[in-house]
This record gives C-alpha cells, structure tokens and sequence, in this order.
C-alpha cells in the first residue's frame, strides 16, 4: 500500500516531522514499510521562461535558449522540437540530480549550456504515468506558472510516499482512512470528516438479483449526464501517489474513493449494460471478455456480475469490457458491494490480482460500503457535473455489529509481561477511538466495525502492546520447574561416528526428478509427487538418499574433485495407505581414504568396515550379517553386498555399476528406522580370562568360489566351545596353486575360562576342524 | 715373574684399546682366556712354582688387568654399535602420517545441534515430527483456515491430486500443534522443533528446502516478557554475548500479540550497514503469545494455559556464522565447501 502524504493529511493532522520519522513511527506500531521516497526526487529544478530560442548553428535539431528564471537569465541548449520562445518550463540547474544523472554546466556543440529543460520522463514518474509527449518533448506549464517557483510543487507533485508491507490481518490499512485513524492514534489525533453531501433528482429503476451466498451486500445507485474529461490536478496526483494510472474523472472518482474508504467500485455504462444486475456463480467455462481485453474462461467457482443473462463483471476482480465507461458515457450506474473473500482470493489468484481483490481478500468493513457510494455522489456531482438519482437498490445481508470485548488490567499485564497501568490503557484505547469503559480495573471495550481484525480479548491486549511499545518490554529469566530436556541421540551418535571415520556430512534435497526414484532400491513402492513442482527435476520425493549422493559426486567430479567421501542421514518417502517416511542413512565414497604415500584407495571392503564399525559402535556386533543377496541394479553384481539384521534387509553396500560410472564409486544405504527398531542391550562386564588360550594356525586350499564366510562357518560349529575366535589372516591366489584356487589361513584360538587348556584336548578339536573343512567343503588342508 | 706380568699387562692393554669391533675383542678374550689361552696357560704354571701365593696373586693381577679392560672397552665398542645402528634406522619424520581422511559435520548440523544444546539444558525437549504433513497441521490447527489470506505468505508445495489436503511441511510450527496434542495431560509443555521445511522459492538467498526451528512454552504464567529473555539467551548464544534484541509488533495467525523479533546486526554491530539497510537491526524471529483459537483447537484450556511460539530459519544464522553469502553454497555438498568443516566444535565465542 503506497501511502501518500498529502493524501493522509486530507483526513488526519500529523506534526511536523519528516515522512521517514512518520514510517519508523507506524514500523514501530507493527506496520512495515518498503520504502519511503519523495514522489519527485529530483533537486534544483525551477520554473523559468524562454525568451529567446535560436536554432544551434551546428545541428539540425538542437534550439540555443535563453531562460529567465528570475534572479538570472540562463544559457541552454535544449534538443526538444516543442521547444520555443514563450514557453514555461521546468529548468534543472547545474547540479540538480535528476534520475538520469547530474547535470552539470559546459558546452553543446560549442554553445554554452547551463542547465536542461526538462520532460516529465526526465524527473523520474514511474512510465505507467507517461504519455508519449511526455517522453518526446520538455513539459509545458501553465502560461500563469511562476518563475523563479519550485515547478513540483506548482504541479502539486511535492508529495511524499510511503510504501508499506502490510500484514495480511489489517485489510483496513488499504484505506486513506484506516491509515488516518491508526497514525492519528500514534500522535492522539481525531480522523476529520469526509465530504459526502449531494443533491438528488427523481428516483432509481432498477432490478437487482442475488442469487448467490456469496454476494452479503449489493448496493447499486443511478447517476446521469456525467461529462467525461480529466480530473482535477488534486485527484491525479494523489492517484499518481498512490500508483494508479489516472485516465478521466469518472474512473479517476472510482479508484479515488476506492484509496479513500478501501471498498472497491465498479461504474457500469449505464446505456450498454440495461436495468437489470443479477449476481451468481459463474457456469463452467463461461467467457468473460474483462476491462483489459482479455478472455476469461470461468469455473463454478467465481462470482459474476451478469445483466440478467450475461456475465458483465468479474465480481470483486475486474469489470467486463461490454459496459465499461467511455468517452461518450452519459449515465452510470455504480456497484459498491461485498463479496465472500475465499471466493475472491481463489478466483484471483486463477486469474488476475487487482486492486479490488486484494481489498476484498481481507475483508472489508460494511459501512464503508455504504459510505463510498456517498462519496462518490459527492464527487461526481462535483467534478462530473453529474445528476445523482434519488434512491438507491440495495440488498443488505450483512450482519456486522461492533464487538463488545472485555478484558482485564491483570490479564493485559500478565500475557505482556508489563505493568502498564489503568490510565495508560485507557489512554491508548481511546486514542484508537474506541469506546472504553473501565470499572475495577476491567475494560469493557467497544470496537468500530472498521477494525474487523480484532474479536477477542488477545487483539485488545496486542492493540494495547502496540501502542506501549514492544520494545518496551523487558526480557525476564522464566522460571520453571527443572526438568530434563529430551533428545534423540541415535542421530547424532551415527553422526558423529560416521565423520570420525572419515565421512563429509552432505545435506542435500530431497526432491528429484520422478525418473530416479526407483532406482538404488529392489523395494517396490508407490512413489510421492508433488501437484505443482517447481521443475521436473524436483518433482518427486526421494526414497533412497543414493541418487542424491551420486549427483554430489558427479558435481564434484565436473569440479575435477574426485576423493569424495560423504554420508548423509535423511529421509525417504513413499505411499501405502497413509504417506510414510523412514530415517535413512546412505554414505559414496571414493578415491583416497587413507592418507599416506601409498595412495591407497577406497575399496568395498573399507565401505565394510565402516558399516561394520557402525553396526558394532551401535550395540549390534554379532547381530547382522553382510553377504550376497538382492541388489539393486545399480549395483555390480559382484561387488554388492545385503546387510541383514536378524532375518531382515535393512540396507545394502556395493560397487555403483559401469553402467552409471567407470569409476570406483561404492555406496551403501541403511534403514535407520528399521535398524534402530531392533533394542540394544546395556553394558555388563564380563570376567576377563585368567587361563592362557591356545592359539593354533591353520591355511585351506579351496574353489575360488567358495567363500570365507562359508568356511567360518564350518570351523565355527565344529569348534565348539573352545573355541573363542577365528581370524582370517592370510588370503593368497597365484601360481603355487591351481588358478580356480585360493587359499584362506586362519588363526584360530582356544580358551576356556575355567582353566587352562592342555595340548590333547586342543589338538583333538583342532583336527576335527580339519576334517570337518576338508568334508564339508571340499577344502585342502595346505603344506606349511 | 712381576717383570713378565707387567709386560703381559701392557700387551693386553695395547691389544684392547686397538680393537675395533666386538669381534676383536671376543678374540682376544678366546686368546687370553680361553682353555688354551695365554692367561689360563700362565695360570697352569701354578704347579710348577716356588712361592705359590705369590705366583697366585700374579696371575689373577693379569686376569684382573684383562677383565676391566675388557669391560669397559666392550661397553665403549657396544655403544659405538648401538649409535651406528640408530643412526642407521634414522626416519623422515616430515613424511606423511598414516591416517584416514577427516570427515566433516555439515555447517547446518552445526547449528541445529548447537540449538538443541541450549534448548536442552534449559529443559525443552526436542521434537521433529514428519515433512509430509496434513494441511489441518500445517494451517488449519493454526488458525489458518483454508483461504486464508496470509496462506499467501508461503507458497506451499501440495501433493499431487492431494490440494489443501497433504503438503510438505512449509513451517516447523507443525510441531507445535504435533506436541500440543500428543500430550494427553494437556499440561506444560517446553520443546524446539527443528527440521527441514519446503517452499516454492529458490534464490540467492531463498531454497526451496530449508532448515526451520519452532519454540514452544505453555504454562500458567508465561509472558511476553519471559518470551524476551529466552529470545535474548537464543541471540547472545548465536550472534554473540553483545547482541540485543528488539519487539516489533507483527501478525501472524497462530499467535496474538505476534512480533516480529530483530537482532543487533550482527555485520556492524548496531552501527548501521547495508545489510541491515542502516537501522543496526536485523529480522531474525517472529514470534508471539500462543493464540487461544490453537490452544483450544488441540484441547488447551486458554483460560487456564497460556504460551509463547517462536520460529526461526537456521540457514541465515548458519550462513552469518561462517559467512556464506548464497544459501546454495549450503546445499550444494562441493568436498571443497565440506571439507572446511572438519574441526570440532567451535570454543572461541562469536564476536
């Protein structure tokens, strides 16, 4: 809401501070501000008088021009075609800042030039003001204009504009008048009344019809003989303030009062548009020609304004182009009305914002309704010579009354936090021009209808806070019971650990394109779109975090950075019959890990280790399993992996396929839910052995396609008891045996808690290992 | 015999203190002492001699002569070998050390988790509830019924075929009203919730994913005022010990009184900069007492309880922290961007 100076000083007297000190006043009451600019920001302009105009010597279209601007005669080269001896105008001195730039004295062509005649283009109106002579030649004043006088305010255009960003609950402050009432508040003074008198002649014809709910009140009054022509300088100006285009007296008058009271207008050419107005929904794709010549295509859901058969308005968003007035217009008939505002929001967000909706969108108070239509008369009666008809077609269904809301000095105190007193609210309340009457330290307060933002007594309280000062407030310590705080530590844990072993958090998003969600997963699972993504790239939420990581690492690498090592821990989304989202972690890694000379890069079994450390870390040892399984087919198939918890998936490791990359990129991905959902068990120390173990070492030729888990495995059952742990330690394939062979050597180790362990028994154990290996697999025991 | 023994003395130690390696020296011990050794060869010509006593106390002067030599002359030779076996094994102490590369907490987990710290020790508890949420949570629960104006504020991502029904939570005050009901007492209630959240926007200093954290406190008695202090605490601890904070009257739907809360500027201290467009304030908060329509809607009395809401994006405190200047920067995991983040937490206080 553009807010103009002179235009608030019509309705309310403000002291004599500049316009930045009124906008930090209304910021510090809760109403910010965008800007606050003079509407001519130019310097050193003065109107002078051509006396003399000579063509320049050396150019075909340059005027060499004497001009009197009173305390001195000026020379100035001026290029303007309407440039002449005679002429008003407005001069930029030397060292006036204009827009374009500062002017400054020298020489055109060899002609002294001290200063420039001026267009409007040239002091800064915004272009939607312009009209194409405003642009082609320098302006012309008045002959009557005074020279050695500040033209902008000759024109009336010394005005000062505040841009405010309102919230959305103030639709009142769309108003002159709402702003008036709430800085009169600031500084304690009375909003002055508006003209509304007018004569009337003869009495209305007219049929009205609403035949919906979402039309409460319709008030429709005849006008005649109006005369089309511009508006008085005042009304253009403060529309030009206010940023609205001004473009004859009668539409100027609508949008004027509109400014004024808030309530949005709509003229109808009376003569085009007939006696009857029937307000309805519209029907599925009805046209609409609207003001701005485009077609409308409407839905059930918008309001029309139709002339018993046809849609002539878009209610509450902009007018039809059949009866908009004209130049030749004669007789008006004007709508001033309400309609529902969820309709008018969804219907101009569909199709167009206007001014008019935006107003409606925040609702709007009844009596303005009635009072704009009075203005209006006045107005037209005024500045378009017009007859105003006697009566008006009204439709009322409003039901508005001022509300009636108590509360109380303990209560404003105790919600703020303050010890305002009795006399200070009743000070602000009335201020505010509401009705307040106070006994034992309770208020009962009458709110206008003009403030239909505040129904309960917590608007009062803020309307009292606001006027105090927030800023007033003074911060205290709360105090309340000592309780510990809760939080979830599985996150952070994984977190932490995850980045000791080496790991860059990664945060990335979580929308993708929809072509990418089934992959990095063998799940199937209805997927997550969004109705109205920014992109097809973010159009789908992620189930598997890996596409994500794969793109960090595919914009790493187009960096030319190619030792990436990231985890992230985030969520997955997908339907079954309800939305579901599950915690999950997923880590890429590749190039270097270990950092010294030997260069040596990630491999599958570093990913492994760093699950397993994970797994361990969290209280799972023992617990899960990594082995071959199903894997998603973006994975090698041979240097993949499923890990498995107790019967169930919960995540896979693997090498990313040629197909996606030639590098050695492994991944892996864990379902946090499902692993977290499996309890830990606490810490319980365990009697450290007293009796020396017996270690023995033991090496297995076998099929290259037989694996280390399998043979654990075996060695693990027939062990035994004694058995207390068995570690691989030597892997060797090459030529000291066959090429479809490897060979495994394990050290294995005996103990038992209770006592020490003579050779025999170990020994017997030991070779039943052997046999069972050697039978069950068809293992070799190999030479030492 | 004395001459002999004297001779034989100054032979040994001639001999000895010309060794030069360990080898040497054992041979000499052979020679001297061994079974057929010299001294044990003189030491046999005990039977053949006069006054035995004193043939006796020759010999073992020479073999006393021999060992002490001997001694500290293998000590002398032993630690000659030692210090050439040393110098030998001599390292490049400047090579590179065997260790894993650094991981890095990402700057946005900084924040968060130094956030809940504060909350935490201050007894709120920490709550992130789901990022796909119900419109009735995200908007109506909080006093934004559908076709609401301010609905306009956020630009909301629905999903498909699911308008005004489900959506990716576009405020973490889903929270609040997540907490509000699951507490079955309907009794006090103190808990930050932060979480990721999702608009239509994308800039320099807008992304369509972000990081939100709502506050809540209910109870008997809590005022703006208590909302101040806990505000101040938040700031001082993120912007640093110096930092004031100011009320500016706001609305918002779901509080009332709503403020808008600002923050000395934390790039010129108050001074006055363009970042903060010469007021020495910077927006950081909005906030506000819980309004009533919330309370009752999840089942809390507004004449009994009453509460204040707070919420907050985390990307710009994170991106003033370390000085990021695009919110992309956050988002976009450059190893160039992660890796700056290795060390532990920070020890030294902002300024």
């Amino acid at each position: 809401m553009k807010l103009s100076r002179k235009f608030l000083c019509d309705y309310i007297d403000i002291p004599d501070i500049t316009t930045y000190e009124l906008a930090e006043e209304m910021t510090h009451i809760g109403n910010e501000y965008d800007s606050c600019e003079k509407l001519i920001p130019a310097t050193k302009l003065i109107i002078g008088e051509v006396i003399e105009c000579e063509n320049h010597p050396d150019s075909d279209h340059l005027h060499v021009c004497k001009v009197n601007i009173g305390s001195e005669v000026l020379d100035i080269v001026c290029g303007a075609p309407n440039c002449r001896k005679g002429l008003k105008v407005i001069v930029a001195q030397v060292g006036a800042k204009l827009p374009g730039g500062e002017i400054k004295a020298g020489k055109i062509r060899g002609e002294v030039s001290n200063g420039m005649l001026c267009s409007k283009a040239e002091l800064g109106l915004d272009n939607k003001f312009l009209e194409d002579k405003d642009r082609e030649g320098i302006h012309e004043l008045d002959s009557d204009a005074p020279i050695g006088e500040d033209p902008i305010k000759y024109m009336g255009l010394d005005d000062e504009v505040i841009d405010f960003e309102l919230t959305s609950n103030r639709g009142d402050l769309l108003s002159i008048l709402g702003m008036a009432y709430e800085v009169g508040a600031i500084y304690g003074n009375k909003v002055k009344d508006m003209e509304l008198s007018y004569k009337e002649e003869g009495n209305i014809d007219f049929n009205l019809n609403i035949d919906t709910d979402n039309c409460t009140l319709f008030l429709a009054k005849e006008i005649k003989n109006i005369t089309i022509k511009e508006s008085p300088n005042f009304i253009k100006n403060r529309l030009i303030a206010s940023g609205i285009r001004p473009i004859n007296n009668v539409v100027d008058i609508s949008n004027y009062v509109m400014l004024e009271t808030g309530q949005p207008l709509h003229f109808y050419d009376l003569d085009r548009l007939g006696r009857t107005i029937t307000v309805r929904m519209a029907n599925d794709n009805e046209e609409l020609v609207t003001l701005d010549n485009e077609k409308r295509i409407l839905s059930s859901d918008d309001i029309v304004i139709t002339d018993g058969k046809n849609a002539v308005g878009l209610a509450g968003v902009m007018g039809g182009l059949s009866t908009e007035i004209e130049e030749d217009t004669k007789n008006i008939l004007i709508e001033s009305a309400l309609f529902n505002s969820v309709k008018i929001r969804k219907t101009s967000k569909k199709i167009l914002r206007s001014e008019a909706s935006n107003r409606f969108e925040k609702g709007i108070d009844p009596k303005r309704t009635y009072m704009a239509i009075e203005r209006c008369c006045h107005l037209l009666e005024k500045y378009a010579d017009a007859t105003i008809v006697g009566g008006m077609v009204s439709i009322d269904n409003t039901d508005i009354k001022d509300s009636v809301i108590e509360v109380s000095l303990d209560k404003i105190n105790k919600v703020l936090g303050t010890n305002i007193t009795t006399e200070e609210v009743i000070d602000i309340l009335n201020r505010l021009d509401f009705k307040v009457e106070e006994s034992n330290n309770i208020f009962t307060v009458t709110v206008p209808t003009r403030r239909l933002d505040i129904s309960i007594k917590e608007d009062i309280i803020e309307e009292v806070g606001r006027y105090y000062g927030m800023e007033k407030i003074e911060g205290s310590k709360l105090i309340l019971p000592l309780k510990e705080g809760k939080l979830d530590k599985a996150k952070r844990q994984i977190t932490n650990k995850m980045i000791s072993m080496g790991l860059n958090e990664s945060l990335s998003y979580a929308l993708i394109p929809e072509s990418e969600v089934h992959k990095y997963t063998t799940d199937e699972f209805t997927h997550v779109n969004l109705a109205d993504p920014m992109s097809e790239d973010r159009k789908t939420l992620r189930y598997s975090l890996l596409y994500s990581l794969e793109q960090v690492y595919e914009y790493n690498k187009a960096r030319n950075y190619k030792d990436v090592c990231i985890f992230e821990i985030g969520k997955g989304f997908y339907k079954e019959d309800t939305y579901k989202e599950e915690l999950k972690l997923a880590g890429l890694m590749t190039g270097k890990y270990y950092l010294d000379i030997n260069n040596t890069n990630v491999d599958f079994y570093v990913v492994k280790g760093i699950v397993e450390e994970l797994l361990d870390y969290l209280g799972y040892n023992g617990r899960y399993t990594i082995n071959v399984g199903n894997v998603p087919n973006e994975l090698h198939p041979g240097v993949s992996a499923v890990i498995n918890m107790q019967g169930k998936d919960i995540g896979i490791i693997g090498k990313l396929h040629p197909s996606i990359t030639k590098d050695d990129v492994y991944v892996f991905e864990i379902n946090l839910d499902k692993l977290l959902s499996n309890r830990t068990s606490n810490i319980k120390f365990k009697e450290v052995p007293k009796f020396l173990g017996m270690e023995k070492d033991v090496a297995f030729i076998v099929k290259k396609d037989i694996t280390n888990k399998e043979i654990m495995e075996v060695i693990k059952k027939s062990g035994g008891k004694l058995l207390t742990s068995i570690e691989l330690f030597d892997l060797y394939e090459g030529d000291k045996i066959s090429e479809d062979e490897k060979s495994l050597a394990y050290k294995l180790k005996f103990q038992d808690p209770s006592r020490t362990l003579t050779d025999e028994e170990v020994t017997k154990v030991f070779e039943k290992i052997i046999s069972d290996v050697e039978t069950k697999i068809n293992a070799k025991l190999r030479n030492k | 015999m004395k001459e002999k023994v004297e001779l034989l003395c100054k032979e040994i130690e001639e001999k000895i203190s010309n060794a030069k390696e360990i080898k040497e020296l054992t041979d000499l011990k052979v020679e001297y002492l061994g079974k057929k050794g010299i001294i044990t060869e003189l030491q046999s010509g005990i039977k053949d001699a006069e006054d035995k006593k004193e043939y006796g106390m020759q010999v073992n002067t020479v073999r006393t002569c021999f060992n002490d030599l001997y001694e500290s002359k293998l000590t002398e030779l032993e630690t000659l070998e030692l210090n050439k076996k040393l110098e030998s094994e001599r390292i490049d102490v400047t090579l590179p050390s065997k260790r894993i590369r650094q991981g890095s907490k990402h700057p946005m987990t900084r924040i968060r988790e130094e956030l809940e710290d504060l909350f935490v020790s201050m007894g709120y508890d920490v709550y992130d509830g789901p990022e796909i949420e119900t419109d009735e949570n995200c908007f109506q629960k909080l006093n934004l019924p559908l076709g609401h104006p301010a609905r306009d504020a956020q630009d909301t991502f629905y999903l498909e075929n699911e308008y005004e029904a489900y959506l990716l939570r576009s405020q973490t005050s889903t929270g609040q009203v997540r907490v509000m009901e699951a507490n079955k007492e309907k009794g006090p209630i103190r808990v930050v919730c932060p979480g990721k959240v999702y608009r239509r926007d994308d800039d320099a200093t807008h992304s369509h994913q972000f990081m939100q954290m709502e506050g809540l406190v209910i109870d008997e008695n809590v005022s703006m005022s208590d909302l101040k202090g806990t505000l101040e605490t938040f700031c001082k601890k993120l912007l640093g010990e110096k930092t004031d904070v100011r009320f500016r009257p706001s609305f918002f739907p779901f509080t009332e009184p709503s403020v808008e809360v600002d923050a000395t500027c934390f790039n010129c201290g108050g001074k006055g900069c363009p970042l903060c467009k010469q007021t020495g304030w910077i927006e950081v908060l909005g906030a506000g007492m819980v309004h009533p329509n919330v309370l009752r809607m999840s089942g809390y009395d507004p004449e009994k309880y009453q509460g204040f809401a707070f919420g907050t994006g985390l990307d710009r405190f994170a991106m003033f922290r370390f000085g990021i200047t695009d919110i992309r920067t956050i988002y976009g995991n450059d190893s160039r961007f992660l890796n700056q983040f290795t060390r532990g937490d920070e020890t030294n206080e902002t300024k």
